[in-house]
């Protein structure tokens, strides 16, 4: 009741009892990472080794290319045993980086840690998110960088989001709760770097916990951890924006025009954590989770295991598993090899089984209006899947389509079971692809 | 490597409970109150109108779709509910054939011709009944009062037979028995919105609110019909601004026009379309706002094809006229998108 939110949205079951509880286990090192050189958004990295190079962890091993990209880090020590296309999430094949361990886990030499915020500027902090690799690390994987470059004395607020508003993820959860320190030094370090002279936390109302201890830690300092409804998608960065300061992004707009940058709690600890010790992002915490899972766990891993050992660590699948999706089951994409990486991005690994996994019987659209009543950015759905599937372009941009932020409320409603968002997504990469070509 | 086989399906995984089925099986439960309350007024044939009607909208449904080749569409239970709406529109002294013929005139020339669920532009229960009402005008009209209700109206029969006794005392015996008996049929003929028009608007508005009076079989007890309804509301398979906006129009209206909104509300087929006609999902618009003046433009034309139309009812009538302006509402009510940005600003 009067908890901060925004309009519409939807209540999935949020089935976070699975892990919520769960402490952080840190995971042992694995005998071989795969690092893609294109974990961001953006261009990928080049590479600064060749095959056969001794690495130790959080050495820089590719270089960024040019602005909207970051640089790359060995993950664990040992050797560079290929530079190839490796299986990568996006469904094809994609270079990576496999780094052979030699259990050793030796550090490389030169990090500096204990870097003190009082004595960086704003420019040199924003160069050090691109050292430490720093992507936004709730799924999106956007170089965090970037989203500091407008001039700073606009940006009134750094926003982070902990709302964690995926049914089943608990891993911002329990980082809020165990590395309370890591998050609020890094929203220091944003703030600065921004010029922002306050910070916001969001966090949704069923992590009272968090919320406690992200006070705690913020104790004094101009931060204030806002409590939020507990509704999908409390976390999606506009909708967010507007549960905590009631201002509204223009469509097609940047958090930056309404004087706010939004970032991750796992990034902002991320960051911290590079501050404190030196570590650029090697490794983050993810939730592997779902009834397909035999001990679902929130595990800190090295970027670059393979979701092979992940699963065998967490003791396998209960049974041939029926869907297995990388990060939230709202966004997170499904997949269907064992061989790909955990990313910067990979929030989880959430296993159904197979009788968890309906296969829907498609009717026609009823026009019953649930989508247009779940869409927060108050769109109708309905008719842009329509104009969809008719290859009716015009029509959808008319209406609205490029305003999509992909929650797939209206998927997660339709009665019909309609892919929806399938539709909108097809066509929105149409119209982008034709935007391009123009 | 995977050794099983798994599913590859696009974003979200998850899915709500509520399946069309299930929305289907609801709206046939909230109908479920205004069917017994059909059945205890008007007596056990009642019941057989009802099944005649849904056999006959599910066979339709079935024949026509395997003619048509198209997957078998009777369990997603929207035949149902088409043959339950048609027959609870019907007088109760139908013959069986009626709802028979009905239901299948609306599931073929109402739903299946126009490509069959999703698509019909006009609600398939309502083109079924504007089509028995065209064709069979005399059944559709033969009006009864539920034996519980004859105190009042032999008691106002009786008292219009004094009244024409000794407004005619000069004229001869016979005519004026004659004349008695044209009124007594009369009376006991009409539904209370046929009363009004011919000046009688006393009908005890408990009667009325419990559906002790002449009418259509699911259209005279506005209890059972509010107990579906809100049944509908609480569970949100229907939106409240269509039967707000349809009632609250129609009282307003009524209000503005000297006449008695209470009577206006309870009277007639109004309820029972307000909450189950102009709320079906296919044939009214998505938007609030469409919807809202989809309501207002049904309790419009409602009141006046009740004041100076042809009949004294026009709820069917208003409803599927106004579901051809659905496409229309939609287009001029299309909501102001999160963060909408004017075109020229």
């Amino acid at each position: 009741m009067g908890l901060l939110s925004f309009k519409k949205g939807i209540h999935p079951p949020t089935n976070k009892d699975l892990t919520a509880s769960s402490p952080v286990e840190e995971m042992p090192l694995p005998s071989q990472v795969v690092l893609p050189l294109g974990q961001h958004i953006g261009a990928p990295a080049e590479p600064l080794v060749a095959v056969g190079d001794e690495v130790a962890t959080g050495e820089k091993i590719a270089e960024a290319k040019g602005m909207v990209s970051v640089p790359l880090h060995a993950s664990i020590s040992g050797k560079v045993a290929a530079i190839e296309p490796r299986p990568h999430v996006c469904g094809s094949m994609a270079p990576a980086i496999v780094i052979e361990g030699d259990g050793a886990d030796r550090l490389a030499p030169g990090l500096s840690a204990n870097r003190r915020l009082e004595e960086l500027a704003a420019e040199e902090i924003k160069a050090l998110m691109k050292e430490a690799g720093l992507v936004g690390m709730g799924g999106a994987a956007f170089p965090t960088h970037v989203k500091y470059n407008p001039p700073a004395g606009k940006v009134d607020y750094v926003l982070l989001n902990g709302a964690e508003c995926e049914p089943y993820l608990t891993c911002d959860h329990r980082l809020m709760v165990e590395k309370a320190d890591d998050v609020i030094l890094g929203l220091q370090a944003f703030m600065k770097a921004a010029g922002a002279p306050r910070g916001v936390i969001g966090v949704e109302a069923n992590k009272p916990d968090a919320i406690a201890a992200l006070r705690q830690a913020a104790a004094g300092l101009p931060v204030t951890i806002l409590p939020l409804k507990v509704k999908y998608p409390q976390g999606e960065e506009k909708m967010l924006i507007y549960a905590a300061t009631r201002r509204v992004v223009p469509a097609g707009g940047l958090p930056a025009e309404v004087g706010v940058i939004v970032n991750n709690v796992a990034t902002a600890a991320a960051f911290g954590y590079y501050l404190r010790k030196g570590i650029p992002l090697v490794s983050r915490i993810i939730t592997v989770t779902g009834k397909g899972v035999r001990n679902p766990k929130n595990l800190l891993v090295r970027i670059g295991t393979l979701l092979e050992e992940v699963i065998a660590y967490c003791g396998g699948f209960t049974e041939a598993p029926g869907r297995i999706i990388l990060g939230g089951p709202m966004t997170g994409p499904a997949v269907y090899r064992l061989d790909l990486p955990v990313m910067k991005g990979t929030s989880g690994v959430l296993v159904q089984t197979r009788a968890e996994v309906e296969k829907p019987r498609v009717l026609p659209c009823i026009r019953c209006g649930k989508c247009g009543a779940a869409c927060p950015y108050n769109l109708l759905p309905n008719y842009l899947s329509d104009y969809a599937e008719h290859a009716k372009l015009p029509e959808a941009e008319k209406y609205g389509i490029m305003d999509c932020r992909e929650c797939g409320a209206c998927s997660y409603v339709c009665p019909s079971r309609r892919p929806l968002l399938q539709n909108i997504k097809n066509a929105k990469q149409k119209i982008m692809a034709a935007r391009k070509k123009g | 490597m995977l050794e099983t086989e798994v599913v590859v399906s696009p974003s979200p995984h998850l899915r709500s409970g509520v399946n069309a089925e299930a929305i289907m099986w609801m709206v046939v439960l909230a109908l479920v109150p205004a069917s017994i309350a059909a059945v205890y007024f008007f007596g056990w044939p009642t019941l057989t109108l009802l099944l005649a009607s849904i056999g006959a909208a599910v066979l339709t449904e079935a024949v026509t779709v395997l003619i048509m080749k198209r997957p078998l569409t009777i369990n997603d239970g929207s035949a149902v509910v088409t043959g339950l709406l048609l027959a609870l529109t019907l007088p109760p002294t139908v013959p069986v054939w009626i709802p028979v013929v009905g239901s299948a005139f609306a599931i073929i020339f109402g739903k299946q011709i126009y490509g069959g669920l999703g698509f019909n532009p006009f609600n398939p229960a309502l083109i079924g009944r504007a089509f028995l009402l065209a064709s069979w005008p005399k059944l559709m009209v033969n009006w009864v009062w539920p034996e519980g209700s004859l105190g009042w109206v032999t008691g106002k029969v009786g008292a219009l037979a004094g009244a024409t006794t000794s407004a005619t005392a000069s004229a001869t015996a016979g005519a004026t028995a004659g004349a008695t008996i044209q009124t007594v049929d009369a009376i006991a003929g009409a539904t209370p919105l046929g009363l009004w028009r011919g000046g009688i608007t006393d009908v005890p508005y408990l009667q009325m609110y419990l559906g002790n009076i002449a009418g259509s079989l699911g259209e005279t007890s506005a209890l059972a019909i509010l107990l579906g309804g809100l049944f509908l509301l609480v569970f949100k398979v229907i939106d409240w601004r269509l039967p707000c906006s349809y009632l609250g129009t129609v009282a307003l209206l009524a209000f503005l026009m000297g006449e008695d909104p209470l009577f206006h509300l309870l009277a007639g087929g109004l309820l029972f379309g307000a909450f189950f006609m102009a709320t079906d999902y296919v044939t009214t618009p998505v938007t609030p706002r469409g919807r809202l003046l989809f309501g207002i433009g049904c309790g419009l034309l409602t009141f006046l094809i009740r004041k100076y139309g042809g009949f004294p009812e026009g709820v069917c009538y208003s409803i599927l006229i106004m579901n051809i302006t659905t496409p229309l509402l939609d287009r001029w009510t299309v909501p102001k998108r999160f963060g909408e940005v004017k075109a020229n600003g």
